[in-house]
């Protein structure tokens, strides 16, 4: 029996006209690595990216037409589910702009820990970022020893408010509730335990080379189209723009906070993981620093026809009966006006543009998230990039669709 | 508070008065009503001589079917240099509801702006792609009108 292969002969005419290598790739919306409901329309040269065409509203909630028939406090739990890693930073910039409304003046125990948490859920945030990021370029372990990190973050925010994704911690004028015994002692054990875990990321990542070739050099913006782009965050002090409103519009008391801006000059995907990665360590100053700050005080304002009195005072003073029954039946008027606060989210500035007519709810809530404007800038770093490096872009970015098709 | 807010305005005032039809200044920030034939130019002003690099938002907002005019459009701008703040806002009624696009002045106006088509239903005269980006292509009406029902036009059954 013979065992030579029949050699097949190549068909002439297949030779004379080369294979079609133009074709349109639908990508997602269903694809893991586009980090929830979005589809981009690829035009591809081959495994070029000639075009992309990102195409989002899948998952289009209407958060901002529910906000104009909800009460001024019923807002803070949509929030959370916009931006569905960092939550307490929807709520922080929820609550502010209402306060900003109210004229609120906020103690001081309550703006330490609502530092405390945000920084807590920048970290959190992160985790999600480093770990879904390596998963999309192929580095599984690091998606673990990050997702470890969180649940111990979540853990904090569980004992702190109840909820771990949709914690609704902050509330206008001051905190849901004060921190549980034993708080500190806990977050000192996180803390204690982090440095090893960032050595061990920083270790797995920035020195591996592979990882250097799948980063370096891709997805590129330039300082100036990203400020034309409006991008922001880590994603724009990638690109050589010093820009972080916690030092330049600085909110919550951030002003006396010690910590560095980290600025890369690269403008491609490594530049915003080696920002992203140093921020990790600028956020667990902060949290140090806020445990230090941490002072027995009021958690809420002075403001008794906003801000829920305590049960004590419930079962003491009609008063303080009356005023909670007013509050969660009719809720709180919030004279006229238009204010826009913005805070630095984890992803960027998260603006909220919110107007009140004098009635308790309001007359127009906007949420200027940072993924969506972010990623209306994809496809300029996309276009000219190899289709494997697309979903490294996605994930360079940190896109959450939830704050996209809100 | 708003003082170094108020010389970017008597600026604008001093380029073209008819550029600032009326200031609010409250709450810590500055609006600037714009009329919307000299939106572009007075963006294009702000953004080339007075540092305001950054289109940081863009939102239209309906103010009531009774009103006019009745759709506004803001203009929420910011400076990466000396990081203030700078509110515009251009007023359109129902019947003429268009605003032209300062997408040649920031690329990203090009998304923001088609939101507020999709969402408010206010167009924006050209824009270079000015279709709906959230709801589908064949959505019927405008969501964030304040007449469009909370739970859209068909009536709600169980059926």
């Amino acid at each position: 029996m013979s065992t030579a292969v029949e050699t097949v002969l190549p068909d002439i005419e297949a030779v004379d006209q080369p294979l079609e290598t133009e074709m349109t790739l639908s990508m997602g919306p269903q694809h893991p690595s586009t980090h929830g409901v979005l589809r981009l329309d690829l035009r591809l040269d081959g495994e070029l990216v000639t075009k992309a065409i990102p195409d989002i509203g899948y998952l289009h909630t209407g958060m901002e037409k529910l906000f104009e028939y909800k009460k001024y406090q019923q807002g803070i739990v949509i929030t959370d589910r916009m931006d569905y890693l960092n939550p307490l930073g929807n709520n922080l910039a929820y609550v502010m702009a209402a306060e900003k409304l109210l004229q609120l003046e906020i103690p001081e125990r309550a703006q330490v820990v609502r530092v405390l948490m945000c920084e807590l859920q920048r970290i959190a945030s992160h985790m999600v970022w480093l770990g879904t990021h390596c998963l999309d370029i192929g580095a599984m372990s690091v998606f673990f020893y990050c997702f470890r990190q969180r649940e111990k973050i979540l853990n904090l925010i569980e004992a702190a408010s109840g909820g771990r994704m949709t914690p609704s911690y902050f509330r206008i004028g001051g905190l849901m509730m004060d921190l549980p015994a034993g708080f500190d002692r806990r977050v000192n054990q996180f803390l204690d335990d982090f440095p090893e875990a960032l050595s061990t990321f920083d270790t797995l990542l920035t020195g591996n080379r592979i990882w250097q070739s799948r980063t370096k050099d891709i997805g590129y913006i330039s300082k100036e189209d990203a400020i034309s782009w409006g991008v922001t965050g880590p994603c724009l002090r990638a690109s050589g723009v010093e820009l972080d409103l916690r030092r330049h519009n600085p909110y919550t008391g951030y002003e006396i906070y010690d910590f560095d801006i980290p600025v890369e000059t690269g403008g491609d995907v490594w530049a915003r993981y080696l920002v992203r990665l140093r921020e990790l360590t600028e956020s667990y100053k902060i949290v140090r620093q806020a445990m230090e700050r941490l002072k027995p005080g009021p958690i809420k304002a002075d403001a008794p026809k906003v801000v829920l009195p305590d049960r004590d005072d419930m079962r003491k003073h009609m008063d303080s009966l009356i005023h909670h029954f007013l509050i969660v039946a009719e809720g709180f008027n919030v004279p006229p006006g238009e204010v826009y606060h913005a805070i630095e989210a984890s992803k960027g500035e998260l603006g909220v543009y919110m107007r009140s007519n004098g009635g308790p709810k309001p007359d127009r809530v906007h949420f200027r998230g940072p993924s969506f404007v972010n990623l209306s800038a994809l496809p300029l770093m996309c276009e000219g990039e190899m289709i494997a490096d697309v979903v490294a872009i996605i994930g360079s970015l940190d896109i959450v669709l939830g704050e996209i098709d809100r | 508070m708003t003082e170094k807010l108020h010389g970017f305005v008597e600026k604008m005032r001093e380029k073209d008065a008819a550029w600032v039809a009326d200031v609010v200044d409250a709450l810590g920030e500055v609006t600037v009503t714009v009329p919307r034939e000299h939106i572009v130019d007075a963006c294009g002003f702000l953004r080339d001589e007075q540092g305001f690099d950054m289109l940081a938002d863009l939102c239209g907002a309906d103010r009531g079917p009774e009103e006019d005019p009745r759709f506004e459009v803001n203009y929420h701008l910011f400076s990466t240099m000396h990081h203030n703040r700078l509110r515009l806002k251009v007023l359109t009624s129902e019947d003429d509801a268009n605003v032209p696009t300062v997408t040649g002045l920031w690329a990203t106006a090009d998304w923001h702006e088609r939101e507020t088509y999709d969402l408010v239903g206010v167009k924006f005269e050209g824009h270079p792609d000015l279709r709906r980006i959230l709801l589908p292509s064949d959505f019927d009406g405008h969501a964030l009108r304040k007449d469009y029902p909370l739970r859209g036009y068909e009536p709600y059954s169980l059926n």
